[in-house]
């Protein structure tokens, strides 16, 4: 009903119209996160297609309300109708190399939530550290974290993160990177990861994963069937990234494993085998995956609906990673210019701005394989102490 | 393992180690850097977890230590005054240290309440007291420390009771730091200490810490905040770069329409009480406070509630409505100088006022057809170098009337300005700054260092090794000149920092320039300092 109203008057309501139910639901990559805004003279009118882009339009219509000098808040008249360009945006943390605390997680999403950031990288475990307390293994974080009584996250802390992101209509992606990046794993699970060898003896020291056990596969097996029912995400990240084949090389029973597969000297395809098993494995849990460039680089056999993730900046410049990665009909993910833990002086707000991500060679159907990025801020001179002036 | 100190960790430490004749015979060096002592040959035993020496920081210029360790229990261990030292419960400065440093050991536990229970069945002694003895006759309790103030300390560190001899309570302080540092947890949160003895003083004079609270304001919070900081790290030098262009925090009883047009807002500003705190809460930890009033450029806040200030620029003939410099030519400019800075020369109490003049961009005063024809009165021809020195060298006359050194910042010098003897230049621009240590000192004046401290230029990963690494004497001059560069300061420019970023920006950074203006030269060995840094930065937290 139309009411002619004076000037000025006081807004009471915002109305909020949702059209397809979903509270209670997580949010995915295919959400909607569209919204119409509308403030007229007697009117207020927030309409979506589902809760997440009654979420930005609620982000929105509080960065439009102002106050005057006297103190009164007021809103103009305005309409908008707004939508993400890429639905992939995300930001990740990095809780292995320091750990941080729930606080800052949460805080983390807060903030997120105002830049409608809608994925939370979470990567949660690495070499230095390993804070994620799993039931199945609970040695893993026993051994593997900083303290593990004051440097883990429990089941509940987990699920708080996961909970307070999805209020925000944020998903939680878990990052259980191998094989590479796994040395805090060592302690917790003996016999996981491969003895390095000097000459015909064992070294002492560790490289990633093993990929020629039975039991490697088995442990693999169990940890993401774990990790699959605790993260609700379709997706999960497997990493794959920087796997340094020096110790692989020293181990002479791995040697012999590359004769008996016929892989010769190409250790890539030891990597790959590795790799292969483990995206059969997250398959079988019903489970899509997310991987660095390396897999899809060092070309291991990926599904069709695999997202590969593209962080390095340069060799091969990121521009041309992702028209590759497209043009073999991969979906993509950009990271590259993006790395915010690489601090400089001044404003560099601006080089990250003036990216363009479908700035490469491509034909339309390519570039509608971007899914969208990531701002990275990784945790090597990062924890609590620094984190939120550094990231925003 | 080799460590890269300076100084040998001599012998063992074996039982009551009382000699306070040697102690008292030993002088107490004041202030200037001596020649490195040679390292003593003799056995020494590694102390075995000698955690406490794997977190000293800065590193004291000698020491050694003993793996026998005392307990100390927080309910009956006390920091007293010691008998015969001319401070006692009237020194309010010594009293606000014990309390400060109780807390730090020990924690601010409410559950600390004195005990007269003995000890279980440790095996080690118990250390009841720090006793502080301050040796001079006149302690400097209710003083403010200055450029020639000693802060060399003397720790022993025994059983019953560890003795802090000082000249003065500035060295005290620096020497309940270092305590402060010797004392640690092990496993069962046991409090130990390792037997050792300490003596130690620094090797420059002026260390300091540039803030600049005019690009962005810096809450008085983040101030003290700072100063408890830069206390740990045995800085003693806050260079307040109070006010430039951008705004004008600096609320003056003389002219308060200088933070009224000048200040970002009225909640952006320091009151004469907001100064007080901050000059007293940092004479409590033996800091000086100079401030920065930087002129003629850098000036433009001023000029908002100063009218005719600023020199007025021209174009084509007519006045822009834009302005320069301090205008330097008007009788008005030093009668409003010199009350300005009668009121700065009795608000700040350091010997020092920090003046500026730096970057004087001078084509304001180029446009200007007034300052032009004074130009050519004074016969400057068109050489605005000079006017700039004759503009500066009035306000150092005016501010030496008031009984004040100067610093300047290097253009003053390299401008030909008339300095007086006692001025001191500071150093900034990075291009071949060793020369220009070489001309300051060369021409008999004082220098402080900066310029390759900048810490407002972040970069990434562990960039405190590129400040560690600087040697600043490392300058053409003679053994003479040397002496003349008394320090040196790191800066923290205020364009890209706030209260929401200051602390993690300039720490632990500036740690590294705090170890280097203290300590002995030949401590370098980036290994060990890594390892103590690592453990200072935690305890700083």
């Amino acid at each position: 009903a139309e009411n002619e109203q004076p000037r000025g008057t006081p807004c009471t309501q915002l109305l909020l119209f949702v059209a397809t139910p979903g509270c209670d639901g997580f949010p995915s990559l295919d959400s909607k996160e569209g919204y119409k805004l509308s403030v007229s003279e007697g009117s207020m009118l927030l309409s979506a297609d589902a809760v997440w882009g009654a979420l930005r339009g609620l982000e929105t219509f509080s960065q439009l309300v102002g106050r005057d000098e006297n103190g009164t808040y007021y809103i103009n008249k305005t309409e908008i109708m707004d939508f993400p360009r890429f639905p992939h945006r995300g930001l990740l943390l990095d809780t292995s190399r320091h750990y941080l605390p729930l606080r800052a997680i949460l805080e983390t999403l807060d903030v997120m939530a105002y830049n409608k950031f809608n994925v939370f990288h979470w990567h949660i475990v690495d070499d230095p550290s390993f804070p994620y307390e799993s039931l199945t293994f609970p040695e893993l974080s026993k051994q593997g974290a900083f303290h593990p009584m004051t440097h883990v996250y429990t089941a509940s802390d987990v699920q708080t993160v996961i909970e307070y992101a999805r209020l925000r209509g944020i998903r939680v992606i878990a990052e259980f990177d191998t094989p590479g990046h796994t040395l805090s794993w060592g302690p917790g699970a003996p016999g996981l990861l491969t003895p390095c060898y000097v000459g015909k003896n064992p070294s002492g020291t560790y490289g990633p994963i093993n990929p020629i056990l039975n039991s490697t596969y088995q442990f693999v097996s169990s940890l993401f069937q774990e990790v699959s029912a605790v993260f609700p995400d379709f997706f999960l990240h497997l990493g794959g990234d920087e796997v340094d084949f020096t110790c692989w090389k020293s181990n002479p029973k791995i040697s012999a494993f590359m004769q008996e597969m016929g892989f010769g000297e190409d250790y890539k395809k030891l990597e790959s085998f590795y790799i292969q098993r483990l995206l059969d494995i997250i398959s079988s849990l019903k489970k899509g995956y997310i991987v660095w460039q390396e897999v899809f680089d060092n070309g291991v056999k990926v599904r069709p609906d695999t997202i590969i993730h593209v962080w390095k900046e340069s060799s091969p410049p990121y521009m041309e990673e992702m028209a590759n990665v497209t043009k073999a009909g991969y979906q993509a993910l950009l990271s590259g210019p993006w790395y915010l833990n690489r601090i400089s002086y001044g404003q560099d707000w601006m080089a990250a701005y003036q990216v363009e991500p479908l700035a490469f060679e491509g034909v339309p159907e390519q570039k509608d394989l971007v899914m969208g990025g990531e701002a990275c801020m990784w945790g090597e001179y990062v924890d609590v102490t620094n984190l939120t002036p550094r990231l925003w | 393992c080799a460590m890269g100190r300076a100084v040998g960790l001599v012998g063992l430490l074996v039982g009551l180690f009382l000699v306070p004749a040697v102690l008292v015979s030993t002088s107490l060096r004041h202030g200037a850097p001596r020649s490195d002592p040679e390292p003593e040959a003799a056995e020494w035993e590694l102390a075995s977890g000698a955690v406490s020496e794997d977190s000293l920081w800065p590193l004291p210029q000698w020491l050694r230590t003993s793996s026998r360790q005392l307990q100390l229990a927080p309910g009956r261990f006390q920091l007293v005054h010691g008998a015969g030292s001319s401070a006692g419960p009237a020194c309010g400065l010594l009293q606000d240290a014990f309390r400060r440093y109780y807390g730090y050991m020990f924690g601010q536990s409410h559950r600390r309440k004195p005990s007269r229970r003995p000890l279980g069945d440790r095996a080690e002694p118990e250390l009841l007291q720090l006793q502080v003895v301050i040796e001079s006759g006149d302690p400097g309790c209710h003083r403010y420390p200055h450029l020639e103030s000693s802060e060399a300390y003397h720790l022993t560190v025994s059983e019953p009771v560890a003795v802090l001899k000082a000249d003065e309570v500035w060295g005290a302080l620096r020497g309940l730091e270092t305590f402060s540092q010797l004392v640690h947890e092990d496993d069962y949160g046991s409090f130990l200490v390792n037997e050792s003895e300490i003596d130690d003083f620094p090797r420059f004079a002026h260390r300091g810490i540039l803030l600049d609270t005019s690009r962005h304001y810096l809450p008085v919070k983040s101030i003290l905040t700072t100063l408890d900081a830069m206390a740990f790290n045995k800085f003693n030098v806050f260079h307040w770069h109070i006010v430039d262009d951008q705004s004008f925090p600096y609320q003056s009883i003389s002219f308060p329409e200088l933070s009224n047009k000048g200040a970002y807002s009225y909640n952006h500003i320091y009151t004469p009480a907001d100064v007080h705190l901050v000059i007293e809460y940092a004479r409590l930890r033996g800091i000086r406070v100079i401030p920065e009033f930087d002129t003629p450029g850098h000036t433009e806040s001023w000029g908002k509630g100063q009218k005719d200030l600023l020199t007025p620029c021209y174009s084509g003939g007519q006045p822009t409505g834009s302005f320069g410099p301090v205008n330097p030519i008007l009788n008005t400019t030093y009668d409003f100088m010199s009350k300005f800075f009668k009121e700065i020369s009795s608000v700040f109490p350091d010997a020092y006022i920090h003046l500026g003049g730096d970057e004087v961009d001078f084509s304001c005063w180029k446009s200007n057809p007034e300052v032009k024809e004074f130009m050519r009165q004074q016969g400057f021809s068109i050489d605005y170098a000079k006017l700039e020195s004759y503009y500066i060298q009035k306000i150092l006359d005016i501010v030496s009337f008031y009984n004040k050194r100067q610093v300047v910042w290097q253009e003053v010098f390299d401008n030909k300005a008339q300095l007086k003897p006692d001025t001191v230049v500071q150093v900034w621009k990075n291009n071949l700054y060793a020369l220009e240590l070489s001309s300051v000192t060369g021409a008999g004046l004082t220098a402080v260092l900066s310029a390759p401290w900048y810490l407002d230029y972040i970069s990434y990963g562990q960039d405190w090794k590129k400040y560690y690494s600087i040697e600043p004497l490392n300058f053409p001059g003679s053994e003479k000149q040397k002496k003349l560069l008394i320090g040196g300061e790191a800066c923290l420019w205020g364009e890209f920092v706030d209260a929401t970023n200051l602390t993690p920006r300039l720490w632990p950074r500036a740690s590294a320039v705090g170890e280097r203006l203290w300590s002995s030269r030949n401590v370098t060995n980036l290994k060990d300092a890594y390892t103590r840094l690592t453990n200072h930065r935690c305890r700083m937290l």
